[in-house]
Formats: structure tokens, sequence, C-alpha cells
């Protein structure tokens, strides 16, 4: 068994780390903004990355399935261990969750999401205000529970770095 | 045999006259007029809750036939209050000077079939444009559906000046689709 992640796993992980920390910028900086074309641009930017991100996910997993990730250190108490793996599966189901709510959101506001200008997304949600206005909440309370997460995910990546001294964060950096 | 004759006359006349009715009561509860637009790729619409219309129209001398529409852009339905708010500003509709819009036909032509073309001038924010509309007229008894569509350039009437005068966002192109119902006195 091998302690290194594959150079592709690591590309996509910071790939995602980069488009997801400009996306979660741009999705709490837009929505205050009065209405002006540079608000309706930045929605269409940020549903394109929003569908680019899923998409991402999803090649993400595929990859993650095929190419199984180094294991935890076995100095780790199991407790630890199942609470790593738990961190892990809520990233990714809100990974999954946070553009599909996104998705739904601009059906039911009846704001069809056409990826870059181009390929129309169905709408899988006829327009309907209270339930565009429900998924709305939906969709931003997931990200703050994201936010919330990825703290978590950073400050056990900087406690095994810093306090147990492992190499949990310097086996997911570019030349480990 | 001349009182025979009259009635049989009058007789033949009666069907004739039923079907040359003239349309010209519209059913505002029975009609729309929406329109169409992209913004970046994404098809949007919208409509306008209040016009006022009035039309003679005859299937028998569609070249006499007449339509003023006026329609009340303060009532703008695009679907999201917050841009209901900003078309009816300066920069789009500018409703407090402008609050209305209206179409004045000028001749009709009869394209066969139970097609027309109207030509007529459409005055939008003070400034007019002539344009040619095509439409259908079906009759469902003592009432008949205009039914037609036609483009505009939002730029040809200012509809979006200042920041939104460029078209990359919000497209030039607007389709304006109506469905008029009519009833015959």
């Amino acid at each position: 068994m091998t302690n290194r992640y594959t150079t592709t796993a690591k590309g996509l992980h910071w790939l995602m780390a980069i488009l997801l920390f400009g996306m979660l910028a741009l999705g709490f900086y837009m929505q205050d903004l009065p209405l002006s074309p540079q608000k309706l641009q930045l929605y269409s930017w940020h549903k394109w990355a929003g569908v680019s991100a899923f998409l991402l996910v999803l090649v993400r997993l595929a990859w993650r399935v095929t190419h199984i990730p180094p294991a935890l250190p076995a100095s780790m108490p199991k407790l630890m261990q199942f609470a790593a793996h738990a961190g892990h599966f809520l990233l990714y189901a809100l990974m999954l969750a946070i553009p599909l709510t996104g998705w739904l959101m601009s059906s039911a506001k009846g704001f069809q999401t056409v990826w870059f200008g181009v390929l129309p997304l169905p709408d899988l949600l006829d327009k309907n205000k209270e339930l565009g206005d429900l998924l709305a909440l939906v969709h931003k309370s997931l990200n703050l529970f994201f936010v919330a997460v990825i703290v978590g995910h950073v400050g056990a990546a900087l406690k095994h770095h810093l306090i147990d001294k492992d190499d949990i964060l310097t086996r997911m950096l570019p030349r480990h | 045999m001349k009182r025979l004759a009259f009635a049989l006359a009058l007789a033949a006349a009666l069907p004739f006259a039923a079907q040359a009715a003239e349309f010209t009561q519209v059913q505002t509860d029975k009609s729309a007029i929406t329109f169409g637009y992209q913004q970046m790729g994404v098809k949007m619409d919208g409509r306008f809750k209040k016009f006022a219309a009035r039309l003679n129209f005859d299937p028998a001398r569609p070249a006499d036939a007449k339509a003023t529409f006026d329609v009340d852009l303060a009532s703008v339905d695009t679907g999201a209050p917050e841009a209901d708010e900003e078309v009816a500003g300066k920069p789009w509709f500018n409703t407090k000077a402008f609050p209305t819009a209206q179409f004045v036909s000028g001749s009709v032509k009869a394209l066969g079939g139970n097609r027309y073309e109207v030509a007529g001038k459409l005055t939008i924010k003070g400034k007019t444009q002539d344009i040619v509309v095509p439409a259908t007229f079906t009759a469902q008894g003592n009432s008949g559906v205009f039914d037609g569509s036609f483009t505009i350039r939002r730029g040809d009437f200012s509809i979006g000046e200042g920041a939104w005068a460029k078209f990359d966002i919000v497209a030039n192109d607007v389709l304006i689709k109506f469905r008029i119902t009519a009833a015959s006195k």
C-alpha cells in the first residue's frame, strides 16, 4: 500500500479548492448587489462555474473509486479515523448537493441555467416563487455548513502537520 | 310575388350577414401581450398585464381593418419584482415620462387563408418605428382570435440605456407575442 496520492488526485484537490473558494466568495458577494448588468453577469458566471464544479466532483469521485487514496496513519485513534472519513464524506456530499440545489433554485426562480451561455440544462422544476425562495435558503444554508466543514478540514490538516507531525498535510502537496 | 322575392333575397343574405361580422370588442381578459428575450444565452420571458385596444376587423374586408393598441408599460411583469422596478425606471421604459407604448395600424394585407400582414407604427419612449406584424385570425363563434409575433430591437427605442446599452448581457432582439380575442357586435 503506497502512502501517496496520485498526481491527478492532488491536481483535482487543489483545482477544486481554488474553484470552490472563488465560488463561495462570489456567491456571498453577488447576492446583495443591486440589479445591474454586472450582477447578471456574475450570476451567469457563478452558475457556469457551479455546473463545472459539479462535473469535476463526478470526475474526482470516479478517480477516487478507481484509485484508492492512501490510508490514514495507524497511530490515529479509531474515533479520529472515523471523524476523518465522516468529514470527507460530508465534503463530497455537499460538493454534490450544493450545485444541485443551485440548479433547482434557478429553475424555480425562472432563470434557466445555460452552461457557458450555450448548453441549456433542463429545468427540473417549474417556476414557483415560494419554492424558489425556499431553495435559495437551502442553497445558502448548505454553503454556510460547507464553510464550517472546510474550516474543520483545514484545521484538521494543520493539526496533523503542526501537532501530530505526520504527513497527512504534506502528502497532498505537489512534491511529496 | 315581389314580396316573396324580397323575402328570398333577405333569407339568402342573412347567413352572409352573419359571417361578415365585424370584430370590434377586444376582450382583454382573454388576450395577452408577452415578450421574450435572451440574457447571456438564457431565454427569458414576461408580459404586460394592462393594455387597451381598439379594433375594427371584418374578415370580408381586411383592407379596411384598423387597430390601435396602448400598452401600459408600468404593468410589465418580468417574473421578478426587482426587475419590474428596474425596467420601469429611466434607463429602460422611463414610465414616468412615457407611460404607454402605442401601436397604430396602417395598411392590412390578406396573405391568403387566415394569414394577414399588418403594417403600422410602433411608438415606445418617444421613438416611432415602422413595423410589419404578421398575424393569423381564427373565428370561434361570435369571437375571433388574432395570434402573431414580431421582433423589435430594444436599441431602436433606447430601451436599456447607460450600463444596459450594450447587448452582451441583455440581447437587442425582443420577440413580442400577442393573442387578442375580440367579439363581434
